[in-house]
C-alpha cells in the first residue's frame, strides 16, 4: 500500500513536472530495462546512457539485463507476457507488429503529443506508427548504401556513378581488372534483401515498393520482373563474388579488406569492421545507390532502432521518463557519435558525429532521399513472408534461371500470408 | 498392549504382503510423472497444436486439418523430408566403419590407449565445433578441400552452397563423431567376445573374413542393436549441425524436419506453432515407427533368453 501511494505521488510528481517544465527528479520504484545491444561497444553506450539517468533519479531502483542480440528476437516473445520489463528495446515498423496487435506493446501516443518529440522526431514518426498510434520510440538509425575502394577506384580511373549506366560500366571495368564489383555474403539471406529493396526502390519507386511488402502488389507483376532483370544484368556480368551463398555478411569482408572486390551495399555497421581490418578512410568511401529509373525520387533504406514499454510493465511513468531521456538532444548527440554507437541521432535537435560516413549519411537521408525512407526488406514486410522471399532472393542470385519459380512460389506465399 | 500390537501386526503384514510389488513403483513413481510430464503430456499437446493456427501471442484459431493440408503443397517439406531420408541411409555408415576402426584399435600395441583416445576424440567435442571445423574445411575459397582437390586435379567444389551436395557435405561431418561412438561401442563389445569360440574356429580352419562374419559379427550383436538405435535417432534428430554449417541453405536445400520445425515455429521469421507443431507430428511418426520396431525386437529378444 505505501509503495502504491509511492508511486502515485511520484506519477503526479511527474505529471507536475512536465507541465511546470521542471526537470522530472524524485521518481520512485523499480525501472527494469532489457536490452539487446550486446556487443561490448553498444553495451557499454547504453550501459553509461542508464547511468546518467540513475545519477538525475537517485531514488530510482534501474535494473538493467542485458540479452544477447540472437537470444533477444525469440526471448522477447516470452517477457512481453511473462515477465514484463518496464522498458525493452525492439525495432521499429512491421517488426513489432504481432506485440501491437497482441496488446503487449504500450500505446505511447501521448508522448508523441508532446512537442520536444513530436516537432524533433517528426522523421520516424511513421516508422512507429501502427493503426494511427505510436508505440514507442527510436534511439538510433542508419544509413545503407554502397561503401567502396576508393584507392581500386582511383587506380582503375573510376569515380562515384549516378547512375545505372554509369554503375555498370564501372563494374564492367572492375570485372576486366580482374575483381568482383560487390561482395556480400547471403548465408544469413537479409543481405540479398539490401540489394533488392534498392533496386526496387530505384526501378518502381518507394510506394510500390511498400505495396509489395505488404502484400497489395504481386510478385509476379511486370515492374517486379523489372527490377529482377536489371539484377540479373549484374548476375550475368560476374558482378557478385563466388560462392556467396557460403558466407555470413562478416565473412564477406575480407574479399572487400583484400581488394578482390571493389564495393560493398552495406549498413553504416561494415565500416567499423572495415576499419579494423586496416582500411583507412583514405580507402574506404561512400556513395548514394545510383539512380536506376530516372524521373523516380530516391528513397534509402534506414533501419531504425526503438525502445518500448510493454504493456504488462509496472512503472510506466519512470519508462516514459527513461524514453524522454533517450530521445532528448544532447543524450542523441551522446549515444550515437563516433565512439558510442556510431550510427545516426534520430532528433532534429542533436548534432551528428563528425565522423566522414556519419555526416554524409545524414546528408543524404535529410536532404537526399526524397522517396522516403524504408526500414529494411525484413522489418517493413511481414516477418514470414521475409523469410520465404529472401531465401527466393538467395536462390535468384545463385539460379537466376529459377526465377519463374521462385515468383510464383513467392505469390502463393503472399496469398497465404496477407489473409 | 495386546491390542496395540495386533493393529501393528495388521499394519504390518498389509505392507508385507506388498511390499514386493509397491517397492518398485515408489522407485520408479518420480520418473514417471517427470516422464507423463515432460514427454507423453508434450506429444498430446503438439498433436492438438497441429490443429490449430497460433503465432505464440495471440488467440489460437481452431483450423483442422489445414496445417497438414498445407504440408501436402509445401515443397520445402518435402525437401526436409526426402533429407531425413538420405540422413538415415548415410548415417548407418557409421556403423560399418566404427566396427572396422574397433577391430583395427582391438589389439594390444604400446601406446593403443592413445590411438584409441584419439579416434574417440570428435565423440567428446561439440558437434557446434564439429560445423565450424568442417565448415572451414568446405570453405570454397580458403578452405583446405579444394586445396587437396585441386592436387588430385579435380576442379574447385562449393559443398555447402551447391544444393546437390549440401547435406551430403553435412553428414560427413556428422559421420565424424557418430563413426567414433559406434568404435566405442563395438571395442566394449570385442571385450566381450569369447576367446574359446575364436579358438574353436581357428580350429576348423576359419580366418579373416569368415571368421569375422561368423564369429565375431554375431557375438557383437548386442552391440550392433544399440549402434543401430543410436545411429537412426542421432539422423533424425540432426538439427545442430545443419544449423550451424548452413543454416538450412542454400535455399533451404539443406533443411531436415527438424531444423524446419524449429524455423517455422521459432525461429527469427517463424512463430507459427501450429504448422510447427504438424512438422513435429509428422517427424514423431516416422521416428515411431523406429522406436516400435525396436522395442518390439528388444522385447523378443529378452523373451527369448
Amino acid at each position: 500500500m505505501r509503495s502504491m501511494l509511492k508511486t502515485s505521488a511520484a506519477a503526479f510528481a511527474i505529471l507536475a513536472g512536465t507541465m511546470g517544465a521542471v526537470s522530472a527528479d524524485g521518481l520512485t520504484g523499480d525501472l527494469k530495462i532489457f536490452l539487446d545491444t550486446s556487443n561490448p561497444a553498444p553495451r557499454a553506450t547504453m550501459e553509461n546512457m542508464i547511468a546518467q539517468f540513475q545519477e538525475k533519479n537517485p531514488d530510482l531502483n534501474i535494473e538493467t539485463t542485458v540479452i544477447d542480440r540472437e537470444a533477444y528476437k525469440t526471448q522477447i516473445r516470452n517477457f512481453l507476457t511473462a515477465n514484463a520489463p518496464d522498458v525493452a528495446t525492439w525495432y521499429a515498423a512491421n517488426r513489432m507488429r504481432p506485440y501491437v496487435e497482441a496488446g503487449l506493446f504500450e500505446d505511447v501516443s501521448d508522448l508523441w503529443a508532446e512537442p520536444a518529440i513530436a516537432d524533433n522526431l517528426a522523421s520516424t514518426k511513421g516508422a512507429m506508427t501502427i493503426d494511427g498510434k505510436q508505440w514507442g520510440v527510436p534511439y538510433t538509425y542508419y544509413q545503407w548504401g554502397v561503401y567502396y575502394r576508393k584507392d581500386i577506384f582511383d587506380e582503375l580511373g573510376l569515380s562515384e556513378p549516378t547512375t545505372w549506366e554509369e554503375e555498370k560500366a564501372n563494374c564492367q571495368k572492375i570485372i576486366d581488372a580482374g575483381k568482383k564489383c560487390y561482395t556480400i555474403g547471403t548465408k544469413f539471406l537479409w543481405t540479398a534483401g539490401g540489394w533488392f529493396d534498392y533496386l526496387n526502390m530505384r526501378t518502381n519507386g518507394f510506394d510500390f515498393h511498400m505495396d509489395l511488402l505488404t502484400g497489395k502488389a504481386s510478385w509476379q507483376s511486370d515492374e517486379v520482373r523489372k527490377t529482377f532483370a536489371n539484377w540479373r544484368e549484374l548476375i550475368d556480368m560476374g558482378a557478385f563474388i563466388d560462392n556467396h551463398q557460403t558466407y555470413s555478411w562478416q565473412e564477406a569482408l575480407p574479399f572487400m579488406v583484400q581488394g578482390d572486390a571493389a564495393a560493398y551495399l552495406m549498413g553504416n555497421f561494415a565500416v567499423a569492421p572495415l576499419r579494423d581490418a586496416g582500411l583507412t578512410d583514405d580507402q574506404l568511401d561512400f556513395y548514394q545507390f545510383v539512380e536506376i529509373t530516372p524521373g523516380i525520387e530516391k528513397a534509402e533504406d534506414a533501419p531504425t532502432d526503438t525502445f518500448h514499454i510493454p504493456a504488462n510493465a509496472q512503472n510506466k511513468e519512470a519508462a516514459r521518463e527513461f524514453l524522454r531521456f533517450v530521445v532528448s538532444p544532447d543524450v542523441q548527440t551522446e549515444i550515437n557519435n563516433g565512439k558510442n554507437l556510431g550510427q545516426l541521432p534520430v532528433n532534429a535537435n542533436s548534432s551528428v558525429d563528425d565522423d566522414k560516413f556519419l555526416v554524409q549519411g545524414f546528408e543524404m537521408l535529410s536532404s537526399n532521399s526524397p522517396g522516403g525512407v524504408a526500414q529494411f526488406f525484413d522489418r517493413d514486410a511481414p516477418a514470414e513472408m521475409a523469410k520465404v522471399a529472401m531465401e527466393g532472393l538467395q536462390e535468384f542470385m545463385v539460379k537466376p534461371d529459377n526465377l519463374d519459380k521462385i515468383l510464383a512460389r513467392l505469390d502463393r506465399a503472399r496469398e497465404r500470408i496477407y489473409k | 498392549m495386546a491390542q496395540a500390537s495386533v493393529a501393528q501386526d495388521h499394519q504390518s503384514s498389509w505392507w508385507h504382503r506388498n511390499q514386493q510389488q509397491i517397492t518398485p513403483w515408489l522407485f520408479l513413481a518420480p520418473g514417471i510423472l517427470f516422464f507423463l510430464f515432460y514427454v507423453i503430456f508434450p506429444i498430446f499437446q503438439s498433436f492438438n497444436l497441429s490443429l490449430y493456427e497460433w503465432d505464440g501471442l495471440g488467440q489460437a484459431e481452431y483450423v483442422g486439418l489445414y496445417n497438414y493440408e498445407e504440408l501436402y503443397w509445401d515443397e520445402a517439406f518435402y525437401t526436409s523430408l526426402k533429407n531425413n531420408v538420405i540422413w538415415l541411409l548415410l548415417y548407418l555408415l557409421a556403423i560399418p566403419a566404427g566396427l572396422f576402426i574397433a577391430l583395427f584399435l582391438n589389439q594390444t600395441v604400446t601406446g593403443i590407449r592413445l590411438y584409441k583416445s584419439l579416434f574417440f576424440f570428435p565423440f567428446v567435442i561439440s558437434q557446434v565445433v564439429v560445423g565450424l571445423v568442417f565448415t572451414w574445411f568446405y570453405d570454397p575459397t580458403f578452405g583446405i578441400l579444394n586445396v587437396l582437390l585441386g592436387a588430385v586435379g579435380i576442379p574447385p567444389m562449393n559443398v555447402l552452397g551447391d544444393e546437390n551436395w549440401v547435406t551430403v557435405g553435412i553428414i560427413v561431418a556428422g559421420l565424424w563423431p557418430q563413426t567414433a561412438y559406434c568404435m566405442i561401442l563395438y571395442l566394449t563389445g570385442l571385450n566381450a567376445v569369447d576367446p574359446e569360440q575364436i579358438e574353436a574356429g581357428r580350429l576348423d580352419g576359419a580366418k579373416g573374413w569368415k571368421m569375422l562374419w561368423y564369429i565375431i559379427v554375431p557375438q557383437l550383436r548386442p552391440a550392433t542393436f544399440i549402434a543401430f538405435v543410436v545411429t537412426i535417432i542421432g539422423a533424425l534428430r540432426s538439427f545442430d549441425l545443419i544449423s550451424v554449417m548452413t543454416n538450412g541453405g542454400p535455399f533451404g536445400a539443406s533443411r531436415v524436419l527438424s531444423f524446419y520445425m524449429f524455423e517455422v515455429a521459432l525461429s527469427e521469421y517463424g512463430f507459427r506453432m501450429g504448422y510447427g507443431a504438424a512438422i513435429a507430428v509428422v517427424l514423431f511418426l516416422i521416428m515411431l515407427a523406429f522406436i516400435a520396431y525396436f522395442l518390439w525386437s528388444m522385447y523378443k529378444e529378452e523373451k527369448a533368453r
